[in-house]
């Protein structure tokens, strides 16, 4: 008993020695910087943000011309379609993004790594959620910023509250959603295949590529139950100028907040910070030891 | 000083129904290094996670820096460095970037430079991970368990894949950390490693401490006999050897074995004789069984020690 309590006055001693612990602000700012850097070093990440949506804009918007959508009140494609794009790229910077790099980077280990540091652990969710709210809202911007520029898009003054308010739904919504995938996912490999397979076939029945208006009804609900056609049409309500009122769909963000609700218990109970593929961190560094040389 | 880095007392752990460590107690005093050596399987990274506050006990008591591991939060984790055996780093970021960045996790952290120096990567500074070779990146592990300047380090088969000369700096790197009376808790598998780093070895099998000493005396191979061995003259037997000897002497493959506890009048009498019939002794050696034989034994590998013990006399 002796000794413990000499190995304690010890420790206090060289911890009064030490320098000041780091703020959490100053750690979540280093946290963002460093997920910024990685954002864009990785080639696969800023393309699937940025350029595959803004490719996706450029050719729709252009292969339509200036062809009117009967079914939302004659409007102009390029006003239904830019805000159709801009949430198509929100969710590919939240969910697929998080969903893919979080399962990554754990079973690469990182995480491990990470956890035996004094950084605590909600600086880096945290992080993560910031950085990908800024890539989705970067991408956002440049969406509609290549829309006004180049297809003559309008913003229009009294929805653009609710538009901000439901961007921000959405994006925080769907980053919960992308670290509940995260959670549940195997392994780093099945990740992206996990997170395309879940999003890709509901975006073509969420109304983001084509209004779904007059499609069957069991489309239309089947289409419902999922939360990209509320963050979709939510979206282009904001949009539209046939939207009566303030633009806010209660609705709809109620649909989508109950999604993420359900994404963040998922999310908190499954989050694991070990590789979840015995050996995955592993064998990787095996690969990395027998072609690094 | 003078303190208990580490206490842990009958700890075990299970998974499921099986035991994966069964009741082992042994301390690190501060600015020692104890290193633990087993078989793969044998326990002592479920131990060291234990310790490392990765994983939590199934029973016993364990102290680290006077905390539990298991509860302890950023306080703990403030004073300890880990090196996992097997942990990933992002690839596209620079040496630099990765140990600046861990570094600003700590209140008193290292100098990057100075970090990245001290593991032999100053040339590598501004080198993305992805082009550092298997060794770099192993050292660079190394540097972002350091930099936050702690005073226990954990390091799980540090040199592992490292060429000779790199294991040769890593084990300076090491020294250099306890003479500035940091205390270190090393697992490997090589002999070696252990020898020339640990004031203190514990091998592990099967979960639990089967010997515990310096790496002098571990299994008792300071007290074990010595081995003389040289090669036999041509055109003599072994019955031409002088009387007196301490104990039966053997020949195998054309070397002459001979097992004694006091080597030194053994030898007086060998080297007379030989000196006095104008014949040189070629090969001549006396050898202990080595740190690895006595692992060997002690973890019931004892086929593997024959052969060895064959051509090395």
């Amino acid at each position: 008993m002796a000794d413990t309590a000499a190995s304690t006055a010890a420790g206090s001693a060289a911890s009064a020695t030490r320098g000041r612990r780091p703020g959490a602000l100053s750690l979540l700012a280093r946290q963002f910087w460093y997920q910024n850097l990685l954002f864009w070093r990785n080639p696969f990440s800023a393309f699937f943000t940025i350029a595959f949506p803004l490719m996706f804009l450029l050719l729709f918007n252009t292969l339509q011309g200036g062809s009117r959508l009967t079914e939302r009140g004659g409007i102009r494609f390029a006003q239904f379609f830019t805000p159709s794009i801009l949430v198509f790229a929100a969710i590919s910077a939240t969910y697929v993004n998080l969903a893919v790099s979080v399962a990554i980077v754990r079973d690469d280990g990182i995480l491990k790594r990470l956890r035996g540091t004094p950084m605590p652990s909600w600086v880096y969710v945290a992080g993560r959620v910031l950085h990908a709210t800024f890539a989705a809202v970067l991408a956002s911007v440049l969406m509609v910023a290549a829309g006004m520029l180049l297809f003559h898009v309008k913003l229009i003054g009294h929805l653009l509250p609710a538009a901000i308010v439901t961007l921000l739904v959405g994006i925080v919504s769907f980053c919960a959603l992308g670290l509940a995938l995260a959670a549940v996912c195997p392994n780093g490999e099945a990740a992206p295949a996990m997170a395309n397979f879940t999003w890709l076939p509901v975006a073509f029945v969420s109304s983001i590529f084509f209004p779904l208006d007059t499609a069957p009804k069991w489309l239309q609900s089947l289409g419902g139950i999922f939360p990209v056609k509320h963050f979709a049409e939510a979206m282009q309500a904001t949009f539209s100028p046939f939207t009566t009122g303030n633009g806010f769909r209660w609705h709809d963000l109620g649909v989508i907040a109950l999604w993420a609700l359900g994404g963040t218990i998922v999310a908190v109970r499954r989050f694991q910070w070990e590789p979840r593929a015995a050996g995955g961190g592993r064998r990787r560094r095996r690969q990395t030891l027998r072609t690094g040389e | 000083m003078g303190g208990t880095a580490i206490r842990v007392s009958d700890l075990r752990k299970s998974y499921g129904e099986v035991e994966a460590v069964r009741g082992i107690s042994f301390e690190l005093a501060e600015g020692e290094c104890l290193a633990m050596v087993g078989p793969n399987g044998a326990g002592k990274t479920t131990t060291v996670e234990i310790l490392e506050g990765f994983r939590p006990r199934s029973g016993g008591d364990v102290r680290v820096l006077g905390m539990d591991p298991e509860t302890a939060g950023r306080d703990f984790r403030e004073r300890i460095g880990i090196v996992l055996q097997s942990s990933g780093l992002d690839r596209t970021l620079t040496v630099r970037e990765l140990v600046s960045f861990y570094g600003a996790f700590y209140p008193s952290p290292r100098n990057v430079d100075e970090t990245v120096d001290l593991v032999g990567l100053g040339e590598k500074r501004d080198t993305r991970v992805k082009a550092l070779s298997g060794g770099q990146q192993r050292r660079l592990d190394l540097a972002l368990g350091i930099v936050g300047d702690p005073d226990l380090i954990f390091l799980d088969e540090p040199t592992t894949g490292f060429d000779p000369s790199a294991r040769r700096h890593s084990w300076e790197l090491v020294d250099n950390l306890r003479s500035l009376g940091k205390s270190i808790l090393l697992t490997t598998h090589y002999m070696d490693e252990a020898q020339n780093l640990a004031d203190r070895v514990v091998v592990i099998a099967g979960g639990a401490i089967v010997a515990e000493g310096s790496p002098e005396s571990l299994g008792g191979r300071d007290l074990a006999e010595a081995v003389i061995s040289f090669r036999l003259p041509a055109a003599l037997a072994l019955a031409d050897l002088p009387g007196g000897l301490p104990s039966q002497p053997r020949l195998q493959d054309g070397y002459v074995l001979l097992r004694t506890k006091a080597p030194t009048a053994a030898l007086n009498l060998l080297t007379g004789w030989a000196v006095g019939r104008g014949e040189e002794l070629e090969a001549l050696t006396v050898t202990r069984p080595s740190l690895e034989d006595v692992y060997l034994q002690l973890t019931g590998d004892a086929d593997a020690v024959a052969p060895k013990e064959a051509t090395n006399g």
